[in-house]
C-alpha cells in the first residue's frame, strides 16, 4: 500500500504540533520514523491511523485516493493498524477473546475455529502463544506478536509501530524484525517509529527524521549515525554563557543501587552528587530517569543499595522523611502532581510554610504571596487560582514553593513547554541556589537545556546508565548519539 | 458571563424553579393544588412557635450532620456511611446511660459523658470505613453503606435483645430514660436550647475549621489533589483518617442529641434518614459551610412541614423528600449544562 | 420437616430472590459497561409502585411489568445523561436519585397502599413440573421467576459467549482499547446503563406484582433491597452466574432468618439480613488484599505449600471490577 501525507498540520491549541508536513511512502518500505521527544512523531502517527484528525487542508492519500478516516475502526477498514507504545489490549481477559474483540463475525464467535485460524497464522511467524492463555501473564514482546496477528488476521497492510523495541528482549526483537522484514514480500508496508538508531539502521530501507514538528530529512542505505543525530537533534546554539558554582561536599551518595519498576530494571548504580553541582539526565522517556529520581526522592524504595544524604544513610525512609532532610522535588505535571486546582497562590505559599500556630493568618500569608511574587516574577495575584497562571508562571510558582535551604533539588523537566525567557530566568534562580551549596539533578529533553545548565551529564537508555559525562566537554552529538543508544560500549556502564 | 458567581447564581436559580415547576406539576397530575400543597406546608412549619419548635428538633441532627460531612467533603470522600455513624453515636450514648443508670452523679455530668460518648462511638464507626479505606483499599462508599446496614442491624439486635424492654420486646425501643437524663428543653416545646446551640456552634466551629486553619487547608488540598499535597508534604493518608474522625464524631453527636434530647431511648429507626438528607444539604450547598445552616433549616421546614399534608389534603408527606431531592438533582444537572456551555465557548 | 416442605421452602427462595436477580444482573451490564448505577433502591421502589399502579388501574399484569422495565430504563437515562454528557459524578446523581425516586413512589403510592391488586399465579409446566425434586423447585414457578432463570442464562451468554458481548468486557476493561476495536464507547455506555435500568426496573414489579404483592409503601419492607442488590453484584464480581449465586444466597439468608425466627428469639430476622454487606466489604478487601505490598510480603515469607494454597485461595475470591468503571472516557 502506497501512503502519501500531503500538507499535514495539526494544532493543540497554540502548539503546532505537526508543521507541513509531506511524505511519501512506496508499498512495501520498511519506513523508518526517527526523532526525539516532541518531535511530533506520535501525533503523526495518531493522524495516519485515525486516532486524532488533522487540521484542516491536511490529506492522506492512499493509493491514489484521498481518505477521510473518522476512527480507528475506519483506519482499519483502509488496512492501516497501529501497534501503540502501551499495548491497548485486555490484560484480564484470555488471548483468543483479545484476538476476536473487534472482529467482524456471527453473532456468537466460534472460538475453536477461532484458535484454529490463530494457530495456523502464528505458525507462518513462528510465534508460539497459547490461545486459552490470559493475556495479563504475557510479556510485551509476546503482546505484540498478539496485536501483530490480530492486525494482520483484520486485512491490515500499514503496520505502524510506536517504539516497538522498549521493554522486550533481545531475542524477541529479533523475531519481531524476521517478521517484520517478511511483509514487504506481501506488498504489506511498515512504519517504525522509534529513536533507536541501531534498530532503525538495521531494520529500515528508507528513514524520515521530524524535528520540533517538521520532516527535516529523509535517508536511505547507507547510514550515517552522525547525520542521523544531525538532523535529530539540530546544531549546538549556545545559551549564553555558562556558570558553574564552586563544587563543595558530596550531597547525595548512591552506593550499589539497584531499582526496578514494571518496565524497567536498573542495576548497580554508583553515583555522587556534591554541593553546587548541576547534574543533567538526559534520555528519552522511560529511559529511567524518572525512577533514577523518584527514588532519589525517596518516592521509590530501591531493591538494593544504600542513598546517603550529607552522609546520613536514608535507604528505604519515606518521602516525607527526605523532604524533611532538605530534598525538594518538583513534578513534571505541573497541574496534575506539583500545584493544587482550585487554590490560589496565597493558599499555597501558606501550605509550604511552617504553620505558627492553628490558624492561618490570611493578611500575613497574603504579604509573603505578594514578596514571592515580586522575587520570582510571577505574573499573577495573591489571589489568583492556580490553574489560571500560565505555564511559565506555574514554574515559578513552583520554584517558589520550593524550601529554603534545601541540600537537593530534583526537577523534572522544569522548562517543559516553557518560552526562552523563562526558562534563562529559571534557570538564574536554580543556580542562585547552587551558590548556597544546594546540589541540583534536573531530566530534560532538551539537550541544549543539558549542556548549557549541566556540570555533569548522565545519560539513560534501556535502564542503562552512561558514565557521567564533562557537560563542558560534550557535544549534541555525543549526547544524541548515546540517547539513540550509540556509543555505549565505549563509555561503559555507570560506575563512578 | 457563564464562569462568573452570577451566572452561577442564575443556573441555581432555574434549578429552583424547575424543581418547584416539576413538583408541581407531579401534583396537579394527582389533581392536588400546587398552591395549597406549599402553603400548608408553610404553614406546617412556619405557622405556628410549637411548628416551628419541631423545625428545629429536626434541624439540630440536620445541621451537625452536614458540619461533619462538609469536614469528609473537604478531604474528597463520599462519607456515606454517615447514617451508621448517626447510629452508633446513639448506640454509644445509650449504653452510657445505660452505665449510669444507678449511679449518684449530678445529672449534668451524666449527660455531659452521654453525648461524649456519642461522639465517640461515631468517630470509631467512621474510622472503621476509614480504615477499611486507607489499609484495605475499599471505597468509602461501599464500605459505609455496609456499615450502615450493619449499624441498624446492630441497633435491632440491642434493642430486642440485651437492652429490651422487661417483658415484651418491642419496636418502640429500650426503656426510656429517667427524665433529669435528658436535655433540658425550652417551656414545654420538644427543642432544646442546649441540642440547638451546640449545633450552632458546631457549624461554626466547622467554619472556621476550614476557612482559618491550616488543618482545613491542608484537608482541601488534599480533597483537591492528593499527590500534590503529598509531594507538598502533607501526610495524605493521615488527614484522610482525621476527617473521617471529625465526620464521624458530628454524626456521632447529632445520634446523641437524637437520644438525648429527642426520643430519650434508643429507637430503631434513630437516624431517621438525617445522614442521607444531610448528604444532599451538603451537595446542595457545594460544600461551602455558609450557606448549610439556612438550607438545613429549609429541608428541616420542608420534612416538618410535609406532615400536615397527611392530615389536611392526604398527600402523603414524603412529598418534602421529592422536592429535596428534585432540587439537588436540578442544581447538579444545570451544573454540568453550565460547564458544558462554558466549555463550549472556550473552544469556539 | 418432610423433604417436600424443604423443597417447597426452597422453590420459594428462588422465586423470592427473582427480583433482586433481575436488579443484580441489571446493575452487573451498567457496570461493566464503566457506569455505576447508584439509583437501585430508589428504581425499584418506584418501579414496584408504578408497575402496580397501572396493572392495578388497566388490569393487565404485562402492562404493570413494562411500566416497571421503563420506569427502570428512564431512571438510569438521567444517570447516564449526567455522568456521560453533562460529566457530572455518576456517585452524586445516582444517590439523589436513590433518594428521590423512593420519596416519589411513597408520595404517589399512597392511594394505593394496601389496596388488593393484581398477582401473578403459579403456572407450572406440564410433564417437568413432575419431575422429582427439580420439578417442585424449578417447574413450579410464576411467570416472572421462569424469567428470571432465563434472564440469568440469557445475561451469561451474552457476556461470554456473543461478540457484542466480548465487546462490553472490553469497554468496561480498557476503553482506549475498545475504541480501537471500533466501540463507540459512550454510545455504549449509554445503551448498557439504559438495559441494566430496565432490569432494574424490573424488579420492582418481580414484588409488588408477585413475591410480595401489593404497594404498602414504606412498610412494604423493600426499601434497602437496592443497596443489597448493589452489594451482591460487587460480591458477584461482574459475573452474571456468580450475581445470580449471590442473590439466590440472600434469599437464602432471608428465609433462614425467618425459620429460624422461633428458635433464635433472642435475634431478628434482620441480622441475618445483612450479611450481603460484610460479604460485599470482605470481596472488596479482597481485591485489594491481593495486590498490597504488605500481603505480597507476608505470602513470601510462608512455606512454599501453606503460600500455594493462600495464593490460590485469593485468587478464587478475588473479583475485579472493570478496570474503568466511573472513569469517564474521552478521545484524545
Amino acid at each position: 500500500m502506497n501512503v502519501e501525507l500531503k500538507n499535514i498540520n495539526k494544532h493543540f491549541g497554540k502548539v503546532h504540533a505537526n508543521k507541513n508536513i509531506n511524505l511519501t511512502i512506496p508499498s512495501g518500505s520498511l519506513q523508518g520514523i526517527l526523532g526525539e521527544n516532541g518531535a511530533g512523531k506520535s501525533t503523526l502517527m495518531k493522524i495516519l491511523s485515525g486516532f486524532i484528525h488533522a487540521d484542516s487542508g491536511s490529506e492522506i492519500i492512499l493509493d491514489g485516493k484521498t481518505v477521510k478516516m473518522n476512527s480507528p475502526a475506519d483506519a482499519i477498514k483502509y488496512g492501516i493498524g497501529m501497534l501503540h507504545q502501551d499495548p491497548l489490549d485486555f490484560p484480564p481477559m484470555k488471548i483468543i477473546d483479545n484476538f476476536l474483540l473487534g472482529m467482524p463475525g456471527g453473532f456468537f464467535p466460534n472460538r475453536k475455529k477461532a484458535a484454529q485460524d490463530f494457530n495456523a497464522l502464528q505458525k507462518e511467524y513462528g510465534f508460539s502463544l497459547d490461545p486459552d492463555d490470559y493475556v495479563d501473564s504475557l510479556t510485551v514482546g509476546e503482546r505484540q506478536q498478539l496485536e501483530i496477528m490480530r492486525l494482520l488476521f483484520l486485512g491490515v497492510r500499514l503496520f505502524i509501530l510506536d517504539e516497538p523495541t522498549t521493554g522486550i528482549s533481545a531475542a524477541q526483537k529479533e523475531k519481531l524484525f524476521a517478521t517484520l522484514r517478511k511483509f514487504p514480500e506481501q506488498a504489506m508496508t511498515v512504519i517504525f517509529v522509534s529513536h533507536k538508531l541501531e534498530d532503525v539502521e538495521n531494520l529500515c530501507d528508507r528513514v524520515a527524521v521530524l524535528r520540533a514538528g517538521e520532516l527535516v530529512g529523509e535517508l536511505t542505505p547507507p547510514y550515517q549515525t552522525k547525520k542521523f543525530i544531525e538532523l535529530m537533534f539540530g546544531k549546538e546554539v549556545t545559551l549564553g554563557e555558562r556558570q558553574s558554582a564552586p563544587v563543595g561536599e558530596p550531597t547525595l551518595s548512591l552506593r550499589n543501587v539497584s531499582l526496578e519498576d514494571a518496565r524497567l530494571k536498573i542495576k548497580d548504580i554508583n553515583f555522587e552528587v556534591r554541593e553546587g553541582e548541576v547534574i543533567g539526565l538526559a534520555g528519552m522517556e522511560g529511559s529511567g530517569q524518572n525512577l533514577f529520581m523518584q527514588a532519589c526522592a525517596g518516592l521509590v524504595r530501591p531493591v538494593g543499595g544504600k542513598i546517603l544524604l550529607k552522609g546520613q544513610d536514608l535507604s528505604g525512609k519515606s518521602y516525607h522523611v527526605f523532604k524533611k532532610r532538605g530534598v525538594g522535588f518538583l513534578p513534571a505535571a505541573r497541574l496534575e502532581e506539583a500545584l493544587i486546582p482550585g487554590l490560589t497562590l496565597t493558599d499555597h505559599f501558606i501550605l509550604a510554610e511552617e504553620p505558627r500556630g492553628i490558624f492561618i493568618d490570611h493578611a500575613a500569608g497574603r504579604a509573603l504571596t505578594e514578596e514571592r511574587i515580586q522575587s520570582f516574577n510571577i505574573r499573577g495575584t495573591p489571589l489568583t487560582p492556580v490553574e489560571s497562571l500560565s505555564g511559565g508562571n506555574q514554574q515559578r510558582a513552583e520554584l517558589a514553593l520550593l524550601q529554603n535551604p534545601l541540600s537537593l533539588i530534583l526537577l523534572e523537566h522544569p522548562t517543559r513547554g516553557l518560552d526562552i525567557e523563562s526558562v534563562i530566568y529559571i534557570w538564574g534562580k536554580l543556580k542562585e541556589r547552587c551558590k548556597q551549596n544546594a546540589s541540583i539533578i534536573f531530566m530534560s529533553s532538551d539537550l541544549e537545556e543539558i549542556l548549557q545548565y549541566s556540570d555533569r551529564v548522565l545519560v539513560f537508555f534501556s535502564g542503562k546508565i552512561s558514565q557521567p559525562l564533562d557537560a563542558r566537554t560534550t557535544s549534541v552529538e555525543e549526547l544524541g548519539e548515546l540517547i539513540g543508544g550509540k556509543g555505549w560500549a565505549e563509555v561503559g556502564d555507570e560506575h563512578a | 458571563m457563564l464562569k462568573n458567581r452570577f451566572g452561577g447564581l442564575l443556573f441555581q436559580l432555574i434549578a429552583l424553579a424547575l424543581s418547584f415547576g416539576v413538583v408541581s406539576l407531579i401534583l396537579i397530575s394527582i389533581g392536588a393544588s400546587p398552591t395549597q400543597a406549599f402553603q400548608n406546608m408553610f404553614r406546617g412549619s412556619f405557622g405556628e412557635i410549637r411548628k416551628f419548635a419541631e423545625v428545629l428538633v429536626a434541624f439540630v441532627p440536620l445541621l451537625l450532620v452536614t458540619a461533619g460531612l462538609l469536614v469528609t467533603f473537604s478531604a474528597g470522600l463520599w462519607n456515606i456511611g454517615v447514617e451508621g455513624q448517626i447510629v452508633l453515636g446513639a448506640i454509644a450514648t445509650t449504653w452510657v446511660y445505660r452505665y449510669f443508670l444507678e449511679s449518684d452523679l449530678p445529672p449534668a455530668l451524666i449527660i455531659t459523658f452521654a453525648i461524649l460518648g456519642g461522639m465517640i462511638g461515631g468517630a470509631l464507626w467512621a474510622a472503621l470505613t476509614g480504615i477499611l479505606k486507607v489499609f484495605g483499599g475499599v471505597n468509602e462508599i461501599f464500605g459505609g453503606l455496609g456499615l450502615n446496614f450493619v449499624a441498624t442491624a446492630l441497633t435491632i439486635y440491642l434493642i430486642f435483645g440485651p437492652w429490651k424492654r422487661p417483658g415484651v420486646a418491642s419496636m418502640s425501643g429500650t426503656v426510656p430514660f429517667p427524665d433529669e437524663f435528658s436535655l433540658p428543653l425550652l417551656a414545654d416545646l420538644r427543642i432544646s436550647p442546649w441540642a440547638l446551640g451546640i449545633a450552632l456552634v458546631a457549624i461554626l466551629i466547622v467554619f472556621f475549621l476550614l476557612q482559618g486553619t491550616y488543618f482545613g487547608l491542608k484537608l482541601k488540598a488534599v480533597g483537591k489533589n492528593f499527590r500534590a499535597a503529598y509531594l507538598l508534604g502533607i501526610p495524605t493518608w493521615q488527614y484522610l483518617m482525621y476527617s473521617f474522625l471529625i465526620g464521624g464524631a458530628l454524626a456521632g453527636l447529632a445520634g446523641a442529641m437524637q437520644v438525648a434530647a429527642v426520643y430519650h431511648r434508643l429507637i430503631p429507626s434513630i437516624s431517621s434518614g438525617y445522614g442521607y438528607l444531610g448528604l444532599m444539604v451538603a451537595m446542595l450547598i457545594n460544600y461551602q459551610a455558609i450557606w448549610a445552616i439556612p438550607v438545613a433549616l429549609f429541608f428541616a421546614a420542608l420534612n416538618i412541614g410535609s406532615i400536615q399534608l397527611p392530615i389536611v389534603m392526604k398527600l402523603d408527606s414524603s412529598l418534602a423528600g421529592v422536592l429535596q431531592g428534585t432540587l439537588v438533582l436540578f442544581v447538579l444537572l444545570m451544573e454540568g449544562a453550565r460547564q458544558k456551555l462554558m466549555k463550549r465557548e472556550q473552544t469556539t | 420437616m418432610t423433604q417436600e416442605t424443604i423443597l417447597i421452602g426452597l422453590a420459594g427462595i428462588l422465586a423470592a430472590s427473582a427480583p433482586i436477580v433481575f436488579a443484580v444482573l441489571g446493575e452487573t451490564l451498567s457496570e461493566r459497561a464503566g457506569v455505576i448505577n447508584l439509583s437501585m433502591n430508589g428504581t425499584i421502589l418506584l418501579a414496584a409502585m408504578g408497575g402496580f399502579a397501572v396493572a392495578y388501574n388497566t388490569n393487565n399484569i404485562l402492562l404493570g411489568f413494562l411500566t416497571g422495565m421503563l420506569i427502570g430504563a428512564l431512571v438510569a437515562l438521567i444517570v447516564a445523561f449526567a455522568s456521560i454528557t453533562l460529566n457530572q459524578s455518576q456517585v452524586a446523581v445516582g444517590f439523589v436519585l436513590a433518594l428521590t425516586c423512593r420519596d416519589l413512589s411513597y408520595f404517589l403510592g399512597s392511594p394505593y397502599m394496601g389496596v388488593p391488586g393484581p398477582r401473578l399465579q403459579a403456572i407450572p409446566i406440564p410433564i417437568l413440573s413432575d419431575i422429582p425434586i427439580l420439578g417442585v423447585l424449578f417447574f413450579r414457578q410464576d411467570a416472572i421467576t421462569y424469567i428470571s432463570f432465563i434472564a440469568i442464562i440469557l445475561a451469561w451468554v451474552w457476556v461470554y459467549r456473543t461478540r457484542p458481548g466480548l465487546m462490553l468486557q472490553g469497554i468496561g476493561e480498557k476503553p482506549a482499547a475498545a475504541y480501537i476495536r471500533g466501540a463507540n464507547v459512550n454510545l455504549m455506555r449509554y445503551v448498557y446503563t439504559v438495559v441494566g435500568g430496565a432490569l432494574i426496573g424490573l424488579a420492582g414489579p418481580a414484588f409488588s406484582l408477585a413475591s410480595r404483592a401489593g404497594w404498602m409503601g414504606t412498610i412494604s419492607g423493600l426499601d434497602g433491597f437496592g443497596w443489597i442488590a448493589l452489594s451482591i453484584t460487587i460480591f458477584g464480581g461482574w459475573n452474571p452466574i456468580r450475581g445470580a449465586f449471590g442473590a439466590y444466597l440472600f434469599g437464602f439468608l432471608q428465609w433462614l432468618g425467618l425459620v429460624l425466627q422461633p428458635v433464635l428469639t433472642q435475634v431478628p430476622s434482620q441480622v441475618l439480613q445483612v450479611a450481603p454487606f460484610p460479604l460485599m466489604i470482605l470481596t472488596l478487601l479482597l481485591v485489594n488484599i491481593g495486590n498490597a505490598e504488605w500481603v505480597e510480603r507476608t505470602l513470601a515469607a510462608m512455606p512454599e505449600s501453606t503460600r500455594k494454597f493462600f495464593a490460590k485461595l485469593l485468587r478464587a475470591m478475588r473479583a475485579s471490577p472493570p478496570a474503568a468503571l466511573g472513569v469517564p472516557f474521552e478521545r484524545d
